[in-house]
């Protein structure tokens, strides 16, 4: 976009992307827990897709789906999967904190985001520690 | 080239639709609703594959097997595959509703979104409801147990 040079000062002017005027959202939490919801969301779905298809290998036969498998657990999937079971918890409780924003009330939507990355921390200690024995002790 | 900028807060110029079904507010209901639903269907599947017993490392055909001939898990994982496909298609179209400015892009876009879900959706389906635990010729070692029973 052409820059606008003729004529009085205006806040477009005054406003740019460096620096933004007028809002309160910019990086801050609200910007930050969309910025990750979209993240995770399309991590989320271009897995969900392979997920289907190798699942769609028991039809084929038990030895194609072992062979698939059998990469799911190895050590560098298993941190794979990891990073995907942390994508979908961030996204599943920052969802329901969106949920609430709509029905509920939208002037908490800060804590709100605070008790997601809490319920996240918490769930991702109960899920990591044993899946990383599972992975790393077969 | 000059471009004039509307006044912040100026209400639409378009006028308001009349008739039809609002599909982008059912959209917006529906992610609502089918994501509170998944919360439940992915935790739940999370727990039992990857946290009860000895988590990914006992997934096998076997495993999947016995789950695929319970009815209570064959409802839960097509519920899961039609609910999460979909709202992963309605989400990747709000992204290029967002980002794909050109309409061919969007049109490309959207199109294989379309195509890539309703084929997973056919394809997950049918595995689901035409799954056979107990192929013929398949090694005794890597069926489940109930096979040898047959």
């Amino acid at each position: 976009m052409p820059q606008q040079t003729a004529g009085t000062p205006t806040y477009q002017q005054k406003t740019t992307s460096r620096r933004p005027a007028g809002t309160l959202y910019r990086g801050r939490e609200g910007m930050w827990s969309w910025v990750l919801h979209r993240i995770t969301g399309v991590a989320i779905f271009f897995f969900l897709l392979v997920h289907i298809l190798d699942t769609a290998l028991v039809r084929v036969s038990p030895e194609a789906y072992n062979a698939v498998i059998g990469q799911y657990q190895t050590p560098i999937m298993g941190l794979g999967e990891t990073a995907l079971v942390a994508a979908i918890v961030f996204h599943a409780f920052n969802g329901l904190r969106i949920i609430l924003i709509d029905f509920w009330n939208a002037k908490y939507q800060k804590v709100m985001f605070y008790v997601v990355i809490g319920l996240w921390v918490v769930t991702m200690l109960a899920f990591v520690p044993r899946h990383l024995t599972n992975v790393f002790n077969h | 080239m000059s471009t004039t900028i509307e006044a912040p807060r100026s209400p639409y110029a378009r006028a308001p639709r009349k008739r039809g079904v609002n599909w982008e507010k059912w959209g917006w209901i529906y992610m609502r609703v089918s994501g509170v639903v998944l919360v439940v269907l992915i935790f739940g599947h999370l727990f039992v594959n990857l946290w009860l017993g000895e988590g990914v490392s006992a997934l096998n055909f076997a495993f999947v097997a016995g789950k695929l001939t319970n009815p209570f898990w064959m409802v839960w994982d097509v519920l899961m595959l039609w609910l999460a496909l979909i709202h992963g298609g309605n989400g990747m179209r709000t992204l290029v509703n967002d980002y794909a400015t050109q309409p061919l892009t969007r049109g490309i876009l959207k199109w294989a979104i379309f195509a890539s879900v309703a084929v997973l959706i056919i394809l997950g389906t049918l595995v689901v409801f035409t799954f056979d635990p107990c192929p013929a010729g398949a090694p005794a070692d890597l069926l489940p147990s109930f096979c040898s029973a047959l």
